[in-house]
């Protein structure tokens, strides 16, 4: 019987994946922090999970990062006048919080690696 | 791959950043040129920022400077016969730049900088604790 790795993993590296790509959403955010016109835009990763979870029949969670419909706009707590939804107190907390889940999830990772490493040499 | 993207991200914002900066510096040193005629006198620079949707999902996005408009604030007249400079009816025009303004808007770029600055930080040591993926 062999070793399915994806199985293995499990969720961790998709979610991994999508951890990776908010980051990159999030930087884009703070750049654009004075952008006249620009909105801000997030990924529902809790959506994004149960959506998965839902199309899934087969046991491990595949996240799609792919669709533009997974980011989604902002809804600000002060619009501005000049049309940009960057408020950058809470992007700043998002993205800390975000790499911060980015390195759970890379433990997780490496947990199960360490694992596996374990079963193959047989300890 | 994403984490280039980010680096591009935020080294975009970083330029646009240091041309904003690049303006102000400009803005407050000429604040004081005077000058006799109204359409040679010094108007405050001030860029225009516009987002770049880089790829098709649109969901990251750098920033650009679309360009370095002038300001249209009417310009300090000053009645100063004594001045060199005055034109024949001894008014003096002084550039449209407000320095409070400007200090203000410098410390909001330099905010902005050094966000993008952190932002690039955070992400190459993500970026390195990924490369150590199964180590241990």
């Amino acid at each position: 019987m062999g070793i399915d790795f994806d199985k293995a993993l499990g969720v961790h590296p998709d979610a991994l994946r999508l951890r990776a790509e908010r980051t990159r959403i999030l930087a884009a955010n703070i750049a654009n922090e004075s952008t006249p016109g620009y909105q801000a835009r997030d990924i529902d990763f809790a959506a994004a999970l149960h959506r998965s979870a839902a199309d899934d029949d087969a046991g491990g969670l595949s996240l799609d990062t792919d669709g533009p419909a997974d980011a989604l706009y902002r809804v600000p707590n002060h619009p501005s006048q000049d049309g940009n939804t960057v408020e950058l107190g809470s992007e700043q907390a998002a993205f800390s919080q975000n790499s911060s889940d980015f390195q759970t999830s890379l433990t997780f990772v490496n947990m199960k690696i360490r694992g596996l490493a374990k079963a193959i040499a047989g300890q | 791959m994403t984490f280039r993207h980010i680096a591009q991200i935020a080294g975009s914002a970083m330029n646009a950043q240091s041309v904003r900066l690049n303006t102000i510096a400009s803005n407050l040193a000429n604040a004081q040129s005077a000058s006799g005629v109204e359409s040679a006198t010094y108007h405050a620079r001030k860029p225009v920022f516009a987002a770049v949707m880089g790829d098709p999902t649109g969901a990251g996005a750098g920033v650009q400077v679309l360009d370095v408009v002038q300001s249209t604030e009417p310009l300090r007249r000053a009645h100063e016969p004594d001045h060199p400079l005055a034109n024949e009816e001894g008014v003096v025009f002084y550039p449209n730049v407000n320095t409070v303004a400007e200090m203000t808007d410098m410390m909001a770029a330099s905010r902005a900088f050094e966000t993008n600055v952190e932002v690039m930080a955070r992400v190459k040591t993500m970026q390195q604790s990924l490369l150590k993926l199964g180590e241990g």
